[in-house]
């Protein structure tokens, strides 16, 4: 709130108070509109605290520590129903940034993916990516939501008739099928020999998807060691090759050797240790399956949904990106003798990013703000849990309205902050 | 510009107030809001010309033919029952309708005041024939779906737990039709909710003979009329109509016999239509209410055979809520 007006002439000595003094004004101007917000603000408060007192309303927030009484279909943390309303508060939290952030994650694999198609000189390639553009921007979310949780999900078979994934099964159908072909000879064969094999261990069905459960014993901590060792020595070889690159310009394969020591390094911890990490298999015991880990229909299809439906945008943004860099850039960079994947990689992808990263960031803003659409399949995000059942049962509206408003404003700054630091990153240094 | 933001102050301010004189408002209206559902056979369902029926459809009928002697004048409010007590509390509806269980905290805390209780309905389990259950006993590792802030949300954890047995997942959805279509597609188990409602649902199903209803009841849910708390009159007027459609069973008056009961020498039935004493005006109406209400809906027997009785679709028997004089519980104070 500086001055209003940069050209103010100098103030007369002596002369009174004046309308038309322009620094006199704004300040007043200034001040007026202060005060009238700050008073409706305070009208606000006051009214609305009148008001549930005559109509005998709770207020506060102390129903945050009373027992909350109901269950939650998905979460992060241990949960159950005594536990209480900032428990419940804090696991609808977590889903929503679960989903949030994979779903961000998702949509930006898809989207660059997606936006680099659409410039292929591929017809049909180009033709798929923008069908896809034009399909999934042009159709609301809930609707897409809708679609994969009703028309997808639902779909599949019931626990007891589920896809089973594993050698088995796999060689199963296949000697089911050799002999409903009349080659029986060679299909109850193998029919045979896949019953003996173990049975699978990954599940697919209309309650979601399950898969075995690792059990860390002792000795685990050793592999995550191993883990962080990896990660730190590939941190070390980037710095390492990019400072011999420039001094010498040689190459140095950095990606496929962190990779090769991200993989190798922790392996080789497990076998020091004897192998200590188990298996908990998923079993058929009733109505459902018991043990692994389980991945809920609500959570895929609102994930798939959101990273989908934000993947077109994102899309949209990478091609406008990509076409803002001039062609002369495409030119000069193969006249150096570049081939098009590392024209693309090291000439053209630095430079768009400048014109991506900006609209990029209000869809990931979009992304976590659509995830509260998920209460239509009734997955358990923080808008279901907390401005759903918690708001429903307590009926404490403008607490938990304000929590909420306070919440989404948070995780929108963080992004916008995360992102606008990013971008100072990719921005043309001017020299 | 000052101007213009104390006057949109002023207005905002204004309409964060709720008006205390809820029958005044009323009058001036024109016509009852009343909060009901999105569409439970039964209780309160419209058809295609989007006439709803219903026993809670019913009831705020008869508070209209009481007040306007005009059972048309209701405007009705489909409301989820997530959205159903923030409707209420922010003055959008004069009376909510729609099965809505009468809990302590809803009464004290949440500001309102249930008027009576309509119908008297416990929390059941639906469930496919196919899975050859015969008792909620056996419920151990199902997935359930429920509908979101709803007492059944809360009291199904509450019976796993008294009865030592663990669900694998509850699923909440936000309206009835979303959670019936995960029931059908297979997502759940079991779908629970009131009886009432779950005899409802099962008719709505591609093929109702395939599911049935589990012998328990495992909750108290009676379902009745409330407003908001402020209005002390208005409560009294909806509790008061409550009574009078008891009372007229009670006492034997139907649509039919009504003009002729009003020439009865009995005093309890000249106390309630009004032809002894002016008892109607204690709740700013005038002494023949009840009449225009029987003429216009029946007693409370008539409207429960009329919806959810013996020889509609619902089929069920008049049970708790038959009166108290014949083995039920619903009984209405006297009009004295």
């Amino acid at each position: 709130m500086s001055e209003v007006s940069p050209a103010a002439p100098p103030r007369p000595r002596g002369r009174r108070w004046s309308w038309t003094d322009p620094k006199l004004r704004s300040q007043v101007i200034q001040i007026t509109v202060a005060v009238i917000l700050l008073w409706l603000l305070w009208s606000f408060y006051s009214n609305a605290q009148s008001n549930l007192s005559r109509l005998g309303i709770a207020s506060g927030f102390g129903f945050l520590d009373n027992r909350a009484g109901f269950a939650i279909s998905q979460s992060l943390v241990p949960y159950n129903e005594s536990m209480s309303y900032g428990r419940a508060f804090l696991v609808g939290l977590l889903n929503t940034l679960l989903v949030a952030f994979l779903g961000i994650i998702l949509a930006t694999l898809i989207g660059f993916l997606m936006g680099v198609a659409r410039l292929s000189k591929n017809v049909v390639i180009k033709a798929l990516a923008s069908a896809y553009v034009e399909i999934t921007r042009n159709l609301p979310p809930l609707f897409q939501i809708m679609f994969w949780y009703l028309a997808v999900l639902a779909t599949l078979p019931g626990p007891r008739q589920s896809w089973g994934f594993g050698l088995q099964p796999l060689l199963g159908a296949i000697g089911s099928g050799l002999s409903s072909i009349g080659l029986g000879f060679l299909g109850g064969p193998l029919s045979t020999y896949a019953a003996t094999l173990a049975a699978p261990g990954v599940f697919v069905n209309n309650r979601g998807l399950v898969v075995p459960r690792p059990i860390f014993e002792d000795g685990s901590m050793a592999i995550l060691y191993a883990l962080i060792a990896a990660l730190i020595l590939s941190f070390l070889l980037g710095r390492w090759a990019k400072k011999r690159r420039e001094a010498t310009g040689h190459f140095f394969p950095v990606f496929w050797t962190s990779l090769g020591l991200i993989i190798v390094l922790p392996l080789l911890a497990s076998a020091a240790m004897g192998f200590p990490v188990g298996v908990e298999k998923p079993e058929l015991r009733g109505f459902n399956f018991v043990g692994g880990l389980r991945v809920i229909p609500e959570f895929v299809s609102l994930l798939l949904a959101l990273s989908i439906y934000t993947g077109g945008f994102i899309a949209e943004i990478v091609r406008s990106g990509i076409l803002a860099v001039s062609k002369g850039q495409t030119e000069a960079a193969h006249s150096l003798g570049l081939r098009n994947g590392p024209t693309l990689r090291l000439v053209i992808i630095p430079q768009a990013m400048r014109v991506i990263v900006p609209p990029l960031t209000s869809q990931y803003l979009n992304l976590t703000k659509n995830s509260s659409l998920g209460v239509a399949v009734g997955y358990p995000d923080l808008f279901a849990v907390f401005a759903g059942t918690t708001l429903n049962q307590t009926g404490q509206a403008i607490e938990i309205i304000a929590i909420i408003m306070a919440v989404y404003l948070t995780i929108s700054i963080v992004t916008s902050t995360i992102m606008g630091w990013y971008n100072k990153r990719v921005a043309l240094v001017e020299r | 510009m000052k101007r213009i933001l104390l006057a949109a102050a002023g207005l905002l301010s204004l309409a964060g107030a709720v008006q205390a004189a809820t029958l005044d408002d009323v009058k001036a209206r024109g016509a009852l809001n009343c909060g009901v559902t999105q569409g439970l056979p039964g209780f309160s369902s419209p058809n295609d010309k989007n006439e709803w029926s219903g026993l809670d459809v019913d009831f705020c009928r008869a508070i209209a033919a009481g007040i306007f002697n005009d059972p048309t004048k209701v405007k009705f409010t489909p409301l989820s029952a997530k959205d159903r007590f923030t409707a209420l509390t922010s003055g959008a509806i004069d009376v909510l309708s729609r099965n809505t269980t009468w809990t302590m905290s809803r009464d004290t805390t949440l500001g309102f005041n249930f008027a009576g209780v309509m119908y008297y309905d416990g929390q059941g389990f639906l469930i496919r024939k196919s899975v050859g259950l015969k008792s909620a006993k056996e419920l151990q590792e199902a997935s359930i779906c429920v509908q979101t802030g709803t007492s059944n949300e809360l009291n199904v954890g509450d019976y796993f737990r008294a009865n030592n047995m663990k669900y694998r997942e509850v699923i909440a959805f936000a309206t009835l039709d979303e959670t019936v279509k995960a029931y059908e597609s297979g997502r759940c188990d079991v779908f629970t909710s009131d009886k009432s409602q779950l005899a409802a649902v099962r008719l709505k199903l591609t093929n109702p003979a395939d599911h049935v209803l589990l012998p328990e009841t495992i909750s108290k849910e009676p379902l009745g009329p409330l407003v908001r708390h402020g209005d002390d009159q208005w409560f009294d007027l909806v509790k008061w109509t409550y009574f009078a459609l008891l009372n007229s069973e009670e006492l034997g008056i139907t649509q039919k016999n009504v003009d002729e009961m009003v020439k009865s020498e009995n005093p309890d039935i000249k106390r309630l239509l009004g032809t002894d004493g002016k008892y109607g005006e204690g709740i700013g109406l005038t002494p023949d209410w009840v009449v225009r209400i029987i003429k216009a809906t029946g007693n409370y027997g008539e409207i429960y055979d009329r919806n959810v009785g013996p020889a509609t679709p619902l089929g069920i028997e008049r049970g708790l809520n038959n009166l108290w004089t014949k083995g039920g519980i619903q009984y209405g104070p006297p009009v004295r």
